[in-house]
Protein backbone atom coordinates (compact mmCIF):
# COMPACT_ATOMS: atom_id res chain seq x y z
CA UNK A 1 0.00 0.00 0.00
CA UNK A 2 2.85 2.38 0.92
CA UNK A 3 4.53 1.39 -2.45
CA UNK A 4 1.60 2.45 -4.38
CA UNK A 5 0.96 5.81 -2.80
CA UNK A 6 4.34 6.51 -3.36
CA UNK A 7 3.40 5.75 -7.03
CA UNK A 8 1.15 7.72 -7.05
CA UNK A 9 3.05 10.50 -5.57
CA UNK A 10 5.95 9.85 -8.37
CA UNK A 11 2.56 9.93 -10.46
CA UNK A 12 1.75 13.15 -9.72
CA UNK A 13 4.78 14.33 -10.56
CA UNK A 14 4.86 13.08 -13.70
CA UNK A 15 1.81 14.48 -14.82
CA UNK A 16 2.51 18.00 -13.95
CA UNK A 17 5.66 17.89 -15.55
CA UNK A 18 4.61 15.75 -18.56
CA UNK A 19 1.73 18.22 -18.75
CA UNK A 20 4.03 21.62 -19.08
CA UNK A 21 5.63 19.71 -21.84
CA UNK A 22 2.62 19.34 -23.91
CA UNK A 23 1.19 22.13 -23.36
CA UNK A 24 4.70 23.84 -25.03
CA UNK A 25 5.05 21.30 -27.49
CA UNK A 26 1.38 21.85 -28.78
CA UNK A 27 2.19 25.28 -29.34
CA UNK A 28 5.69 25.77 -29.87
CA UNK A 29 6.22 22.70 -30.96
CA UNK A 30 9.33 22.77 -29.12
CA UNK A 31 10.82 19.74 -27.30
CA UNK A 32 11.63 21.55 -24.12
CA UNK A 33 14.55 19.81 -22.51
CA UNK A 34 15.26 22.24 -20.10
CA UNK A 35 12.38 21.50 -18.36
CA UNK A 36 14.10 19.79 -16.04
CA UNK A 37 16.00 22.25 -14.77
CA UNK A 38 13.08 24.79 -14.38
CA UNK A 39 11.79 22.21 -12.16
CA UNK A 40 14.94 22.51 -10.22
CA UNK A 41 14.56 25.95 -10.46
CA UNK A 42 11.39 26.14 -8.93
CA UNK A 43 12.53 24.13 -5.92
CA UNK A 44 16.06 26.39 -5.83
CA UNK A 45 13.98 29.63 -5.70
CA UNK A 46 11.58 28.54 -3.60
CA UNK A 47 14.68 27.48 -1.52
CA UNK A 48 16.06 31.21 -1.69
CA UNK A 49 12.80 32.59 -0.67
CA UNK A 50 12.75 31.16 2.56
CA UNK A 51 16.56 31.70 3.16
CA UNK A 52 17.10 34.95 1.86
CA UNK A 53 13.85 36.37 2.29
CA UNK A 54 12.18 34.62 5.30
CA UNK A 55 9.22 34.22 2.55
CA UNK A 56 7.74 30.74 3.78
CA UNK A 57 6.33 28.20 1.74
CA UNK A 58 2.69 29.10 0.84
CA UNK A 59 3.71 32.29 -1.11
CA UNK A 60 6.91 30.76 -2.54
CA UNK A 61 4.33 28.05 -3.59
CA UNK A 62 3.03 30.92 -6.04
CA UNK A 63 6.13 33.14 -6.26
CA UNK A 64 8.35 30.73 -7.34
CA UNK A 65 6.01 29.47 -10.60
CA UNK A 66 5.52 33.55 -11.27
CA UNK A 67 9.69 33.79 -11.37
CA UNK A 68 10.62 30.89 -13.21
CA UNK A 69 7.53 31.55 -15.51
CA UNK A 70 9.39 35.38 -16.04
CA UNK A 71 12.71 33.35 -17.09
CA UNK A 72 10.80 31.55 -19.55
CA UNK A 73 9.43 34.28 -21.26
CA UNK A 74 12.79 35.74 -21.36
CA UNK A 75 13.99 32.60 -22.72
CA UNK A 76 11.38 32.57 -25.28
CA UNK A 77 11.10 36.28 -26.36
CA UNK A 78 15.45 36.46 -26.61
CA UNK A 79 16.17 33.00 -28.00
CA UNK A 80 13.16 30.18 -28.78
CA UNK A 81 10.84 32.64 -31.05
CA UNK A 82 14.24 32.94 -33.36
CA UNK A 83 13.56 29.20 -33.96
CA UNK A 84 10.34 28.45 -35.06
CA UNK A 85 11.04 28.29 -39.06
CA UNK A 86 12.91 25.47 -38.21
CA UNK A 87 13.20 21.51 -37.70
CA UNK A 88 12.78 20.41 -34.03
CA UNK A 89 15.96 19.70 -33.59
CA UNK A 90 17.10 23.50 -32.99
CA UNK A 91 14.70 24.29 -30.24
CA UNK A 92 15.63 20.42 -28.65
CA UNK A 93 19.22 21.41 -28.67
CA UNK A 94 19.02 25.21 -27.62
CA UNK A 95 17.18 24.00 -24.67
CA UNK A 96 18.73 20.90 -23.53
CA UNK A 97 21.77 23.64 -23.88
CA UNK A 98 20.38 25.86 -21.71
CA UNK A 99 19.33 22.71 -19.42
CA UNK A 100 23.12 22.10 -18.80
CA UNK A 101 24.28 26.00 -18.15
CA UNK A 102 21.26 26.13 -15.42
CA UNK A 103 22.56 22.93 -13.93
CA UNK A 104 26.25 24.03 -14.18
CA UNK A 105 25.36 27.35 -12.34
CA UNK A 106 23.77 25.95 -9.91
CA UNK A 107 26.20 23.30 -9.33
CA UNK A 108 28.73 25.89 -8.96
CA UNK A 109 26.98 27.87 -6.45
CA UNK A 110 24.91 25.31 -4.82
CA UNK A 111 27.36 21.81 -4.59
CA UNK A 112 25.69 18.48 -5.70
CA UNK A 113 24.98 17.46 -2.20
CA UNK A 114 21.32 18.71 -1.74
CA UNK A 115 19.94 21.27 0.52
CA UNK A 116 17.17 20.92 3.29
CA UNK A 117 13.65 22.63 2.69
CA UNK A 118 11.49 22.04 5.74
CA UNK A 119 7.72 20.14 5.29
CA UNK A 120 5.07 23.40 5.95
CA UNK A 121 4.03 23.04 10.04
CA UNK A 122 0.40 22.58 8.52
CA UNK A 123 1.28 19.93 6.24
CA UNK A 124 3.67 17.92 8.97
CA UNK A 125 2.47 14.69 10.58
CA UNK A 126 0.25 12.15 9.25
CA UNK A 127 -2.91 10.01 9.13
CA UNK A 128 -3.28 6.84 10.43
CA UNK A 129 -5.86 5.23 8.21
CA UNK A 130 -5.58 1.67 9.82
CA UNK A 131 -3.93 0.06 7.14
CA UNK A 132 -1.48 2.38 6.25
CA UNK A 133 0.48 5.83 7.85
CA UNK A 134 -0.14 9.07 5.40
CA UNK A 135 1.67 11.89 5.86
CA UNK A 136 -0.01 14.68 5.37
CA UNK A 137 2.49 16.45 3.28
CA UNK A 138 2.55 13.66 0.56
CA UNK A 139 -2.02 13.65 0.52
CA UNK A 140 -1.45 17.42 -0.65
CA UNK A 141 1.20 16.99 -3.27
CA UNK A 142 -1.85 14.42 -4.76
CA UNK A 143 -4.04 16.93 -4.20
CA UNK A 144 -2.31 19.62 -5.60
CA UNK A 145 -1.01 18.06 -8.68
CA UNK A 146 -4.50 16.38 -9.23
CA UNK A 147 -6.03 20.53 -9.07
CA UNK A 148 -3.30 21.97 -10.79
CA UNK A 149 -3.75 19.05 -13.67
CA UNK A 150 -7.36 19.95 -14.20
CA UNK A 151 -7.49 23.53 -13.98
CA UNK A 152 -5.53 23.43 -16.51
CA UNK A 153 -6.79 20.96 -18.82
CA UNK A 154 -10.39 23.02 -18.09
CA UNK A 155 -8.65 25.86 -19.32
CA UNK A 156 -7.07 24.41 -22.23
CA UNK A 157 -10.39 22.24 -23.27
CA UNK A 158 -13.43 24.62 -22.10
CA UNK A 159 -12.17 28.20 -22.47
CA UNK A 160 -12.24 30.88 -25.13
CA UNK A 161 -8.80 31.25 -24.14
CA UNK A 162 -8.38 27.27 -24.50
CA UNK A 163 -10.14 27.56 -27.67
CA UNK A 164 -7.59 30.27 -29.19
CA UNK A 165 -4.66 28.13 -28.13
CA UNK A 166 -6.15 24.95 -29.72
CA UNK A 167 -6.78 27.07 -32.96
CA UNK A 168 -3.66 28.56 -32.60
CA UNK A 169 -1.76 25.14 -32.57
CA UNK A 170 -3.78 24.53 -35.83
CA UNK A 171 -3.49 27.15 -37.68
CA UNK A 172 -1.39 30.04 -36.32
CA UNK A 173 -1.30 32.06 -40.10
CA UNK A 174 -5.34 31.89 -39.96
CA UNK A 175 -5.73 33.14 -35.93
CA UNK A 176 -3.32 35.68 -37.08
CA UNK A 177 -5.26 36.78 -39.91
CA UNK A 178 -8.18 36.85 -37.28
CA UNK A 179 -6.28 39.82 -35.01
CA UNK A 180 -4.99 37.75 -32.42
CA UNK A 181 -1.86 38.25 -31.24
CA UNK A 182 -0.22 34.77 -31.95
CA UNK A 183 3.14 35.22 -31.19
CA UNK A 184 2.12 36.65 -27.42
CA UNK A 185 0.28 33.85 -26.71
CA UNK A 186 3.03 31.38 -27.12
CA UNK A 187 5.09 33.64 -25.17
CA UNK A 188 2.72 33.23 -22.65
CA UNK A 189 1.98 29.46 -23.11
CA UNK A 190 5.87 29.03 -22.85
CA UNK A 191 6.15 30.89 -19.69
CA UNK A 192 2.94 29.19 -18.47
CA UNK A 193 4.34 25.80 -19.33
CA UNK A 194 7.78 26.92 -17.21
CA UNK A 195 5.81 28.07 -14.60
CA UNK A 196 4.24 24.82 -14.20
CA UNK A 197 7.24 23.01 -14.20
CA UNK A 198 8.42 25.24 -11.25
CA UNK A 199 5.32 24.42 -9.53
CA UNK A 200 5.97 20.84 -9.58
CA UNK A 201 9.38 22.02 -7.80
CA UNK A 202 8.33 23.54 -4.99
CA UNK A 203 6.10 20.52 -4.48
CA UNK A 204 9.05 18.12 -4.26
CA UNK A 205 11.72 20.70 -2.21
CA UNK A 206 10.13 19.71 1.06
CA UNK A 207 10.30 15.34 0.08
CA UNK A 208 13.31 15.59 -2.34
CA UNK A 209 16.60 17.07 -1.74
CA UNK A 210 16.91 20.67 -3.14
CA UNK A 211 19.81 19.84 -5.13
CA UNK A 212 21.12 20.80 -8.65
CA UNK A 213 20.31 17.50 -10.43
CA UNK A 214 16.85 16.35 -9.03
CA UNK A 215 15.57 17.71 -12.49
CA UNK A 216 17.79 16.14 -14.97
CA UNK A 217 17.25 12.54 -12.76
CA UNK A 218 13.83 13.00 -12.92
CA UNK A 219 13.32 14.29 -16.66
CA UNK A 220 14.42 11.31 -18.12
CA UNK A 221 11.06 9.10 -17.09
CA UNK A 222 8.59 12.45 -17.93
CA UNK A 223 9.80 12.26 -21.51
CA UNK A 224 9.17 8.52 -21.68
CA UNK A 225 5.54 9.51 -20.03
CA UNK A 226 5.13 11.91 -22.39
CA UNK A 227 6.30 9.81 -25.24
CA UNK A 228 3.50 6.89 -24.59
CA UNK A 229 0.87 9.45 -23.78
CA UNK A 230 1.56 11.09 -27.14
CA UNK A 231 3.10 14.94 -27.52
CA UNK A 232 1.10 17.46 -27.29
CA UNK A 233 -1.98 15.35 -25.82
CA UNK A 234 -2.92 17.33 -22.63
CA UNK A 235 -5.23 14.50 -21.28
CA UNK A 236 -2.86 11.61 -22.34
CA UNK A 237 0.07 13.47 -20.23
CA UNK A 238 -1.91 13.95 -17.29
CA UNK A 239 -3.83 10.36 -17.55
CA UNK A 240 -0.43 8.68 -18.30
CA UNK A 241 1.47 10.31 -15.69
CA UNK A 242 -0.45 9.47 -12.72
CA UNK A 243 -1.20 5.60 -14.85
CA UNK A 244 2.81 5.22 -14.86
CA UNK A 245 3.33 6.57 -11.20
CA UNK A 246 1.05 3.56 -10.29
CA UNK A 247 2.41 0.57 -12.41
CA UNK A 248 5.75 2.01 -11.22
CA UNK A 249 4.93 1.81 -7.42
CA UNK A 250 2.82 -1.55 -8.00
CA UNK A 251 6.28 -3.36 -10.24
CA UNK A 252 8.24 -2.41 -6.91
CA UNK A 253 5.74 -4.64 -5.03
CA UNK A 254 5.70 -7.47 -7.38
CA UNK A 255 9.21 -7.31 -9.06
CA UNK A 256 11.28 -4.52 -7.14
CA UNK A 257 14.31 -5.23 -9.50
CA UNK A 258 12.08 -3.88 -12.38
CA UNK A 259 10.93 -0.54 -11.22
CA UNK A 260 13.58 1.68 -12.17
CA UNK A 261 13.25 0.24 -16.15
CA UNK A 262 9.21 -0.40 -16.61
CA UNK A 263 8.35 2.74 -17.51
CA UNK A 264 10.69 2.50 -20.42
CA UNK A 265 9.57 -0.91 -21.08
CA UNK A 266 6.38 0.16 -21.47
CA UNK A 267 7.42 2.85 -23.85
CA UNK A 268 9.40 0.81 -26.05
CA UNK A 269 6.04 -1.36 -26.46
CA UNK A 270 3.85 1.42 -27.04
CA UNK A 271 5.88 2.86 -29.83
CA UNK A 272 6.21 -0.41 -31.26
CA UNK A 273 2.53 -0.80 -31.41
CA UNK A 274 1.53 2.72 -31.64
CA UNK A 275 3.97 5.46 -32.35
CA UNK A 276 1.70 8.52 -32.01
CA UNK A 277 1.20 7.26 -28.60
CA UNK A 278 -1.93 6.13 -26.62
CA UNK A 279 -3.45 9.43 -26.89
CA UNK A 280 -1.82 11.05 -29.56
CA UNK A 281 -3.26 11.72 -33.38
CA UNK A 282 -1.38 10.16 -35.76
CA UNK A 283 0.67 12.49 -37.60
CA UNK B 1 3.74 46.62 -66.59
CA UNK B 2 1.88 49.10 -68.33
CA UNK B 3 2.14 47.37 -71.68
CA UNK B 4 -0.67 44.81 -70.90
CA UNK B 5 -2.48 46.80 -68.83
CA UNK B 6 -6.10 48.23 -70.39
CA UNK B 7 -8.33 50.55 -69.50
CA UNK B 8 -6.47 52.15 -66.28
CA UNK B 9 -8.83 55.11 -66.24
CA UNK B 10 -11.42 52.40 -65.45
CA UNK B 11 -8.97 50.95 -62.57
CA UNK B 12 -7.88 54.37 -61.08
CA UNK B 13 -8.57 55.17 -57.50
CA UNK B 14 -11.63 56.32 -56.48
CA UNK B 15 -12.21 58.96 -53.46
CA UNK B 16 -14.62 56.53 -51.91
CA UNK B 17 -12.93 53.74 -52.24
CA UNK B 18 -13.09 51.58 -48.76
CA UNK B 19 -9.96 48.87 -50.20
CA UNK B 20 -7.65 50.82 -52.79
CA UNK B 21 -4.76 48.01 -54.16
CA UNK B 22 -2.22 49.31 -56.01
CA UNK B 23 1.05 48.26 -57.64
CA UNK B 24 0.92 45.05 -55.17
CA UNK B 25 3.36 42.68 -56.38
CA UNK B 26 3.57 39.64 -54.25
CA UNK B 27 5.96 36.74 -53.43
CA UNK B 28 5.98 32.95 -52.19
CA UNK B 29 9.18 32.08 -51.54
CA UNK B 30 11.18 32.69 -54.13
CA UNK B 31 8.41 32.83 -56.55
CA UNK B 32 7.04 36.02 -57.71
CA UNK B 33 3.12 35.50 -58.45
CA UNK B 34 1.52 39.33 -57.85
CA UNK B 35 3.02 42.20 -60.71
CA UNK B 36 1.44 45.02 -59.80
CA UNK B 37 -2.43 44.18 -58.62
CA UNK B 38 -4.47 47.42 -59.29
CA UNK B 39 -7.75 47.40 -58.35
CA UNK B 40 -10.26 49.28 -56.16
CA UNK B 41 -13.46 48.37 -53.99
CA UNK B 42 -15.81 51.23 -52.86
CA UNK B 43 -17.77 50.83 -49.88
CA UNK B 44 -21.27 48.53 -50.11
CA UNK B 45 -20.00 47.50 -53.51
CA UNK B 46 -19.02 43.24 -53.91
CA UNK B 47 -16.31 42.70 -56.44
CA UNK B 48 -15.05 39.53 -58.08
CA UNK B 49 -12.00 38.93 -58.88
CA UNK B 50 -12.24 36.18 -61.79
CA UNK B 51 -9.77 34.22 -63.56
CA UNK B 52 -8.36 31.01 -64.56
CA UNK B 53 -6.57 28.42 -61.62
CA UNK B 54 -2.83 30.26 -61.16
CA UNK B 55 -3.96 33.43 -62.11
CA UNK B 56 -3.14 35.06 -58.87
CA UNK B 57 -6.53 35.45 -57.41
CA UNK B 58 -6.14 33.74 -54.21
CA UNK B 59 -2.38 34.81 -53.66
CA UNK B 60 -4.11 38.85 -54.35
CA UNK B 61 -6.56 38.41 -51.08
CA UNK B 62 -3.68 36.62 -49.07
CA UNK B 63 -1.37 39.88 -50.19
CA UNK B 64 -4.25 42.23 -48.80
CA UNK B 65 -4.50 40.14 -45.23
CA UNK B 66 -0.40 40.33 -45.62
CA UNK B 67 -0.71 36.00 -45.38
CA UNK B 68 2.23 36.49 -48.07
CA UNK B 69 5.55 35.84 -47.36
CA UNK B 70 6.72 39.51 -49.22
CA UNK B 71 4.69 41.72 -50.26
CA UNK B 72 5.52 45.58 -52.45
CA UNK B 73 3.07 48.04 -53.38
CA UNK B 74 0.23 49.40 -51.81
CA UNK B 75 -3.04 48.43 -50.22
CA UNK B 76 -4.88 51.08 -48.54
CA UNK B 77 -7.79 50.37 -46.14
CA UNK B 78 -9.72 53.43 -45.50
CA UNK B 79 -7.11 55.51 -46.17
CA UNK B 80 -4.64 53.43 -43.96
CA UNK B 81 -1.63 52.26 -45.87
CA UNK B 82 -1.25 48.79 -44.70
CA UNK B 83 1.78 47.57 -46.64
CA UNK B 84 4.40 47.41 -43.89
CA UNK B 85 1.44 45.81 -41.12
CA UNK B 86 1.66 42.79 -39.80
CA UNK B 87 -1.90 40.07 -40.32
CA UNK B 88 -2.96 40.66 -37.03
CA UNK B 89 -3.10 44.41 -37.50
CA UNK B 90 -4.71 44.67 -40.48
CA UNK B 91 -7.45 42.55 -39.39
CA UNK B 92 -8.22 44.73 -36.49
CA UNK B 93 -8.91 48.01 -39.22
CA UNK B 94 -12.02 45.97 -40.43
CA UNK B 95 -11.15 42.94 -42.49
CA UNK B 96 -12.98 39.31 -42.26
CA UNK B 97 -10.78 36.60 -44.24
CA UNK B 98 -12.51 33.14 -45.16
CA UNK B 99 -9.89 31.64 -46.78
CA UNK B 100 -9.89 28.86 -49.95
CA UNK B 101 -9.49 25.82 -47.41
CA UNK B 102 -12.34 27.00 -45.40
CA UNK B 103 -9.69 26.92 -42.14
CA UNK B 104 -12.90 24.97 -39.93
CA UNK B 105 -10.35 24.06 -36.51
CA UNK B 106 -10.77 20.49 -35.73
CA UNK B 107 -9.76 20.64 -32.19
CA UNK B 108 -12.60 23.68 -31.92
CA UNK B 109 -16.25 22.66 -32.19
CA UNK B 110 -18.96 24.42 -34.19
CA UNK B 111 -19.56 26.99 -31.92
CA UNK B 112 -16.37 27.70 -30.47
CA UNK B 113 -15.11 28.20 -34.10
CA UNK B 114 -17.70 30.57 -34.58
CA UNK B 115 -16.59 32.75 -31.39
CA UNK B 116 -13.37 32.51 -32.04
CA UNK B 117 -12.32 35.30 -34.43
CA UNK B 118 -12.27 38.48 -31.83
CA UNK B 119 -14.60 41.44 -32.01
CA UNK B 120 -12.70 44.08 -33.87
CA UNK B 121 -15.30 46.90 -34.46
CA UNK B 122 -19.12 47.83 -33.31
CA UNK B 123 -21.68 46.61 -35.43
CA UNK B 124 -21.34 42.82 -36.08
CA UNK B 125 -23.92 40.40 -36.68
CA UNK B 126 -25.45 38.79 -33.43
CA UNK B 127 -25.09 35.13 -32.80
CA UNK B 128 -28.57 34.77 -33.29
CA UNK B 129 -28.98 36.60 -36.40
CA UNK B 130 -25.89 34.65 -37.56
CA UNK B 131 -28.02 31.22 -36.44
CA UNK B 132 -30.83 32.77 -38.46
CA UNK B 133 -28.95 33.02 -41.80
CA UNK B 134 -27.18 29.50 -41.25
CA UNK B 135 -29.66 27.19 -39.56
CA UNK B 136 -27.65 24.42 -39.97
CA UNK B 137 -24.72 25.67 -37.60
CA UNK B 138 -27.31 26.02 -34.76
CA UNK B 139 -28.66 22.63 -35.33
CA UNK B 140 -24.61 21.05 -35.10
CA UNK B 141 -23.36 23.52 -32.53
CA UNK B 142 -21.50 20.62 -30.09
CA UNK B 143 -20.19 19.06 -33.32
CA UNK B 144 -16.39 19.07 -34.02
CA UNK B 145 -15.99 22.01 -36.85
CA UNK B 146 -14.32 19.28 -39.20
CA UNK B 147 -16.97 17.07 -38.77
CA UNK B 148 -19.23 19.24 -41.02
CA UNK B 149 -20.34 18.61 -44.58
CA UNK B 150 -18.27 20.66 -47.08
CA UNK B 151 -21.57 23.20 -47.30
CA UNK B 152 -21.98 23.51 -43.83
CA UNK B 153 -17.98 24.47 -43.08
CA UNK B 154 -18.59 27.19 -45.70
CA UNK B 155 -21.30 28.41 -44.46
CA UNK B 156 -18.74 28.07 -40.90
CA UNK B 157 -16.37 29.98 -42.03
CA UNK B 158 -18.67 33.06 -43.58
CA UNK B 159 -20.56 33.05 -40.46
CA UNK B 160 -17.28 33.35 -38.03
CA UNK B 161 -16.43 36.72 -39.41
CA UNK B 162 -19.91 38.08 -39.67
CA UNK B 163 -19.79 38.46 -35.63
CA UNK B 164 -16.58 40.19 -35.94
CA UNK B 165 -17.75 43.91 -36.55
CA UNK B 166 -15.57 43.66 -40.01
CA UNK B 167 -16.95 45.45 -43.06
CA UNK B 168 -14.83 44.22 -45.51
CA UNK B 169 -15.24 40.63 -46.46
CA UNK B 170 -12.94 38.61 -48.63
CA UNK B 171 -14.44 35.33 -49.47
CA UNK B 172 -11.98 33.04 -51.44
CA UNK B 173 -13.94 30.66 -53.53
CA UNK B 174 -17.16 29.84 -51.34
CA UNK B 175 -18.46 27.75 -54.19
CA UNK B 176 -16.12 25.64 -54.86
CA UNK B 177 -16.86 21.91 -55.34
CA UNK B 178 -20.75 22.17 -53.37
CA UNK B 179 -23.56 20.87 -54.23
CA UNK B 180 -26.03 23.63 -56.88
CA UNK B 181 -28.77 24.19 -53.69
CA UNK B 182 -25.81 25.34 -51.42
CA UNK B 183 -23.93 27.35 -54.13
CA UNK B 184 -27.72 29.53 -54.14
CA UNK B 185 -27.65 29.66 -50.40
CA UNK B 186 -24.76 31.03 -50.16
CA UNK B 187 -25.36 33.53 -52.99
CA UNK B 188 -28.70 34.48 -51.39
CA UNK B 189 -26.72 34.92 -48.10
CA UNK B 190 -24.05 37.19 -50.10
CA UNK B 191 -27.09 39.25 -51.52
CA UNK B 192 -28.20 39.66 -48.37
CA UNK B 193 -25.14 40.97 -46.22
CA UNK B 194 -24.63 43.19 -49.15
CA UNK B 195 -28.26 44.29 -48.10
CA UNK B 196 -26.91 44.69 -44.62
CA UNK B 197 -23.73 47.31 -45.52
CA UNK B 198 -20.88 44.84 -45.63
CA UNK B 199 -18.92 45.11 -48.68
CA UNK B 200 -17.16 42.01 -50.30
CA UNK B 201 -14.24 40.96 -52.21
CA UNK B 202 -14.95 37.49 -53.80
CA UNK B 203 -12.25 35.42 -55.35
CA UNK B 204 -14.50 32.90 -57.76
CA UNK B 205 -14.21 30.95 -60.75
CA UNK B 206 -18.01 29.95 -61.35
CA UNK B 207 -19.14 32.88 -63.72
CA UNK B 208 -22.53 32.52 -63.04
CA UNK B 209 -22.46 32.46 -59.37
CA UNK B 210 -20.26 35.69 -59.79
CA UNK B 211 -23.14 37.48 -62.37
CA UNK B 212 -25.36 36.55 -59.70
CA UNK B 213 -24.27 38.20 -56.76
CA UNK B 214 -21.34 40.92 -57.96
CA UNK B 215 -21.51 44.60 -59.10
CA UNK B 216 -18.30 44.67 -60.62
CA UNK B 217 -15.68 41.65 -61.49
CA UNK B 218 -11.89 42.19 -62.15
CA UNK B 219 -10.12 39.85 -64.25
CA UNK B 220 -7.00 38.40 -63.30
CA UNK B 221 -4.21 36.92 -65.52
CA UNK B 222 -0.68 36.31 -64.20
CA UNK B 223 -0.88 38.22 -61.70
CA UNK B 224 -2.48 41.06 -62.68
CA UNK B 225 -5.86 42.93 -63.10
CA UNK B 226 -6.31 42.71 -66.90
CA UNK B 227 -10.15 44.18 -67.30
CA UNK B 228 -13.08 45.21 -65.38
CA UNK B 229 -16.68 44.92 -66.19
CA UNK B 230 -19.59 46.23 -64.34
CA UNK B 231 -22.16 43.43 -64.02
CA UNK B 232 -24.41 45.55 -65.95
CA UNK B 233 -22.21 45.36 -68.59
CA UNK B 234 -21.57 41.48 -68.32
CA UNK B 235 -23.89 40.66 -71.59
CA UNK B 236 -21.97 43.07 -74.09
CA UNK B 237 -18.84 41.06 -72.92
CA UNK B 238 -19.68 37.63 -72.16
CA UNK B 239 -17.77 36.12 -75.50
CA UNK B 240 -14.56 38.64 -74.14
CA UNK B 241 -15.01 36.82 -70.67
CA UNK B 242 -15.27 33.36 -72.02
CA UNK B 243 -11.94 33.76 -73.64
CA UNK B 244 -9.89 35.11 -70.12
CA UNK B 245 -11.83 32.36 -68.27
CA UNK B 246 -10.97 29.69 -71.23
CA UNK B 247 -14.50 28.51 -70.81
Amino acid sequence: MGQLLLGLINGSFYAVLSLGLAVIFGLLNIINFSHGAQYMMGAFVAWMLLNYLGIGYWPALVLAPLIVGATGIVLEKVALSRLYKLDHLYGLLLTFGIALIIQGLFRNYYGISGLPYQIPEALSGGQNLGFMFLPNYRAWIVVASVVVCFSTWFMIEKTRLGAYLRAATENPALVGAFGINVPRMITLTYGFGVALAAFAGVLAAPIYAVNPNMGADLIIVVFAVVVIGGMGSIMGAIVTGYGLGLIEGLTRVFYPEGSAVVIFVIMAIVLLIKPEGLFGRAA
Amino acid sequence: MGETLIQTDRVAPSADALLTVSGLNGWYGESHVLHGVEFDVKQGEVVTLLGRNGAGKTSTLCAIMGLLGKRTGSVKLLGTETIALQPRHIARLGIGFCPEERGIFSSLNVEENLMLPPRIAEGGLTVERIYQLFPNLLERRRSQGTKLSGGEQQMLAIGRILRTGAKLLLLDEPTEGLAPVIVQQIGATIRELKQEGFTIVLVEQNLRFAASVADRHCVVEQGRVIDMIPNTELDNNIDKLHGYLGV
